[in-house]
C-alpha cells in the first residue's frame, strides 16, 4: 500500500534539494527493505535485520551528521529527516541508527583521542563495527550521575565493574561505550566485545521495540587499557551531550512513526465502510483525524525549526527537550488514535498503528522520560529546579 | 575512457495520486511528487557498473522543466559525474521527436561511446525517445535489453522477446542500448553522495544553446485528450462458488495471456 507523507503547511517548500533527496532516498530504502521484513522481527522477541546493516552503511545511515571519517557530514534537518523516515519504518529502525551515531560515533568524534576516532570512526560508518551506549543502570535512569558502576586505576590502565541495562544492541555491539564513576568524575571508556569479565545478556519478554535488541551489559573487574578512555570529557556532561543528540533524533523520528499511522488510519477511513457509509464519513473519525493532521503539522513544523536552530548553533537543550516532550507525546495518542480507528483490524501486525503505539511507549520512556523533559522546561522557564 | 550517456526522465511518483486535469490535456501535475522513471533507473545503474569496472564518465541528461533538475541531482548521489539539464519553454508542448532532436544536439559533439535509456517511460509510455535519439545521431541501437556484456568494442546484449524468449544480439559502439527493468539491482544514491552531488557540474541548456529553435521541436503529434476509461464497462463479473470462480478467473487470466 503506498504510503503518503502528510505534508499540509507544504514544508517540502521549505527543504532544500539535497535535504528532499536525502529523504526520499532514506524513505525508499525502508519501504523497499525493512518494511517487508519487520513483522518478521517483531513476532521474534528482540531481533533487528542484521542483513540489512550493510546496506544502511552503504547509504550513509551511520554517522550522517557527523564531519569526516568516511561520514556524510550532511545538516541537522537532513540528519532529522533520516530519523523521521527511519522511524516511519519502525523505532527500532531509528534506535539502531541512533544509538550507533548518535551515542557512540559522536562522542568519539566529541571526546576521543585522533587514534580512536581514525580506529573506530570508519569502521563504524561501514557497519562492521557496531556500538552500544552503557549509561543506565538498573537503579539509576533519570539520576545517571548516581551510577554505580566504577572504574579504578591499575597500572597503566583501569579496571571497570558495574552493570549496565537497557542498553540498545549490547550483546550484537563491537563496542560499548561505557559510562563510570572515576575519582575524577563520570568518564567514557570504550570496552571491546570478548573483555574479559565482560558480558551482555538479551532481555526478553518486550511489549515494544521488539524489533530491536536490548541488553544488560556485565562488568566484573574488566581491564580496559587507558588508550580506550575518552580523553576529552569528564562528568555528567559527556553523556548527557550524546542524549541531546539523540533526542534531537527523535523528536523528528517522532514525527515519521505519527506519519505512518495517520496514513493508515487515514486510508482506512475512506475504505472501511460501516453503517453502509465510508468511516470517513462520519463525524467523530473525522474529528479523530483533524486532530490527528494538526499536531502532526505543529511537531513538522517544531522539528524543522529546531533542526535550523541547530545548523545555526542558536539551539538550547531546552528547545530539544520541548520537540522530543511533545512531539513523542502527540505522536503516541496519534498512535492509539489511528489503533482506535482501526477497530479490531489494528490489533493485527497486518497494520501498523500499535506496533508504532508499542514501540512510542518506550521512545516517552527513554532518553529522558516525558516527565523530565517537562520537568526541564519548567526549571528553564521558572528558574527553579523542581527535577532534584 | 569510456564516454556514457544516460537519458532519464522525471515522471510522477509511483505513489502520487493522479487527476485528469479538467481540460483533458494531461494529469494534475502542480502538487505531486516526481521521481526517476523507474525504466532509466536500471540504464543509469548499468552504466555505473560500467564506471564501477573501470575507467568511465558518466553523463546524465534530461528534458524536462525546473523540478526535473531533482532527478540529475538524484543521478550525480547516485555516482554520475556530471549532467545536462535542457529546458526550453517551447518543449512543454513537444512530443517524443521534439525530446529526442534536444538529447541529440546536446549528445552530438560529445561523442558518447555508449548512450543508455530506459525501454520507455512510466507516464507516457511511447518507448520511442530512445530509437528516435539513436536514428539522429546515427548510430544503431537495440531496446528491451536483459544483459549487456562489452567486448573488444562491441557489446553483447540479451533482449527480452515475446512469451519468455530472449535474443542474442551484438553491436558495434557507438551505439544507443534501451534498457528493461529488473537488468540489474539500482543502488541507493548514498547521503555522502548526495552532499557532493552539489559540487558537480550541472548545465543547463535552452533550445538556441543547442542550435535548436521551437520550430524544430514543434510537436508532430498532438493529444486530443486524456481519460479515465467508465468504470465497470467492458467488465466480466465472474460469479459462482469461490474455487469455480478462481478457476475460471485463472482460466481468463491464461486465455488473455497476462501471465
Amino acid at each position: 500500500m503506498p504510503f503518503e507523507a502528510l505534508d499540509f503547511y507544504r514544508i517540502e517548500d521549505e527543504l532544500s534539494s539535497e535535504e528532499r533527496i536525502i529523504r526520499d532516498t532514506v524513505r525508499d530504502f525502508v519501504e523497499k527493505e525493512f518494511l517487508p521484513c519487520v513483522v518478521d522481527h517483531i513476532r521474534q522477541d528482540g531481533s533487528f535485520p542484521m542483513e540489512l546493516v550493510p546496506k544502511m552503511a552503504q547509504l550513509g545511515l551511520f554517522g550522517a551528521s557527523l564531519e569526516g571519517y568516511g561520514c556524510a557530514g550532511m545538516n541537522a534537518v537532513a540528519y532529522g529527516l533520516v530519523m523521521q523516515e527511519l522511524e516511519r519504518g519502525d523505532s527500532g529502525l531509528r534506535s539502531f541508527a541512533s544509538v550507533q551515531g548518535g551515542l557512540v560515533m559522536f562522542p568519539i568524534h566529541a571526546y576521543g583521542s585522533e587514534e580512536q576516532k581514525q580506529r573506530w570512526l570508519p569502521a563504524m560508518a561501514r557497519g562492521e563495527v557496531i556500538g552500544c551506549f552503557g549509561l543506565t543502570e538498573p537503579d539509576f535512569g533519570s539520576n545517571p550521575e548516581g551510577m554505580r558502576t566504577k572504574a579504578v586505576r591499575r597500572g597503566e590502565g583501569w579496571v571497570l565493574n558495574g552493570t549496565k541495562r537497557w542498553i540498545t544492541n549490547g550483546s550484537i555491539a563491537d563496542v560499548a561505550l561505557i559510562w563510570a564513576q572515576t575519582d575524577d568524575g563520570i568518564q567514557g571508556f570504550l570496552v571491546e566485545a570478548g573483555a574479559p569479565g565482560f558480558e551482555a545478556r538479551d532481555m526478553k519478554g518486550k511489549f515494544s521495540l521488539r524489533a530491536s535488541i536490548t541488553s544488560e551489559l556485565y562488568l566484573h573487574d574488566t581491564p580496559v587499557p587507558d588508550g580506550q578512555r575518552l580523553p576529552a570529557v569528564t562528568g555528567l556532561k559527556g553523556p548527557l551531550s550524546c542524549l541531546n543528540q539523540a533526542r534531537y533524533g527523535i523528536a523528528w523520528g517522532a514525527v515519521g512513526a505519527a506519519l505512518a499511522c495517520f496514513d493508515e488510519a487515514l486510508r482506512y477511513s475512506r475504505e472501511r465502510v460501516v453503517f453502509e457509509r465510508p468511516l470517513g464519513s462520519f463525524q467523530l473519525p473525522q474529528q479523530k483525524l483533524a486532530w490527528m493532521a494538526t499536531e502532526i503539522t505543529k511537531a513538522q513544523l517544531l522539528a524543522l525549526r529546531l533542526g535550523r536552530l541547530k545548523d545555526e548553533g542558536k539551539l538550547h537543550h531546552a528547545m530539544v527537550s520541548m520537540a522530543k516532550m511533545n512531539n513523542v507525546d502527540v505522536a503516541l495518542q496519534i498512535a492509539r488514535l489511528a489503533r482506535d480507528m482501526l477497530g479490531a483490524n489494528g490489533i493485527v501486525d497486518d497494520y501498523c498503528a500499535m506496533r508504532h503505539m508499542m514501540n512510542l511507549e518506550t521512545v516517552r520512556t527513554y532518553e529522558g522520560t516525558h516527565d523530565i523533559h517537562t520537568l526541564i522546561l519548567g526549571r528553564e522557564l521558572t528558574g527553579f529546579n523542581a527535577l532534584f | 575512457m569510456k564516454k556514457i550517456l544516460v537519458c532519464l526522465k522525471q515522471v510522477p511518483h509511483k505513489d502520487a495520486r493522479l487527476d485528469v486535469r479538467s481540460d483533458g490535456s494531461w494529469i494534475q501535475d502542480d502538487n505531486i511528487k516526481f521521481e526517476i522513471n523507474d525504466y532509466d533507473t536500471y540504464a543509469l545503474e548499468e552504466a555505473l557498473r560500467l564506471k564501477d569496472q573501470g575507467e568511465a564518465e558518466v553523463v546524465v541528461a534530461t528534458v524536462g522543466p525546473e523540478r526535473a533538475a531533482q532527478a540529475l541531482r538524484t543521478a550525480l548521489g547516485m555516482g554520475a559525474d556530471r549532467a545536462i539539464h535542457i529546458w526550453d519553454d517551447a518543449l512543454a508542448e513537444t512530443d517524443g521527436l521534439g525530446i529526442a532532436k534536444a538529447l541529440a544536439a546536446a549528445a552530438k559533439d560529445e561523442n558518447f561511446d555508449i548512450i543508455f535509456t530506459g525501454l520507455m517511460s512510466d507516464d507516457a509510455n511511447c518507448a520511442v525517445t530512445g530509437p528516435m535519439l539513436a536514428e539522429l545521431l546515427g548510430i544503431p541501437h537495440i531496446t528491451a535489453v536483459v544483459k549487456t556484456e562489452f567486448k573488444n568494442g562491441d557489446v553483447e546484449v540479451e533482449r527480452e522477446l515475446e512469451g519468455g524468449a530472449l535474443e542474442v544480439a551484438s553491436l558495434p559502439q557507438p551505439c544507443l542500448l534501451a534498457v528493461q527493468t529488473g537488468i540489474n539491482e539500482v543502488r541507493y544514491a548514498s547521503l555522502k553522495g548526495i552532499m557532493q552531488a552539489k559540487k558537480k557540474p550541472l548545465d543547463k541548456k535552452d533550445l538556441g544553446e543547442l542550435g535548436l529553435d521551437a520550430a524544430a521541436v514543434a510537436p508532430k503529434l498532438t493529444v486530443e485528450k486524456i481519460f479515465v476509461p467508465p468504470k465497470g464497462a467492458g467488465a466480466e463479473i465472474i460469479e459462482g462458488p469461490a474455487d469455480e470462480v478462481a478457476s475460471k478467473l485463472v482460466g481468463k487470466i491464461k486465455e488473455l495471456g497476462l501471465f
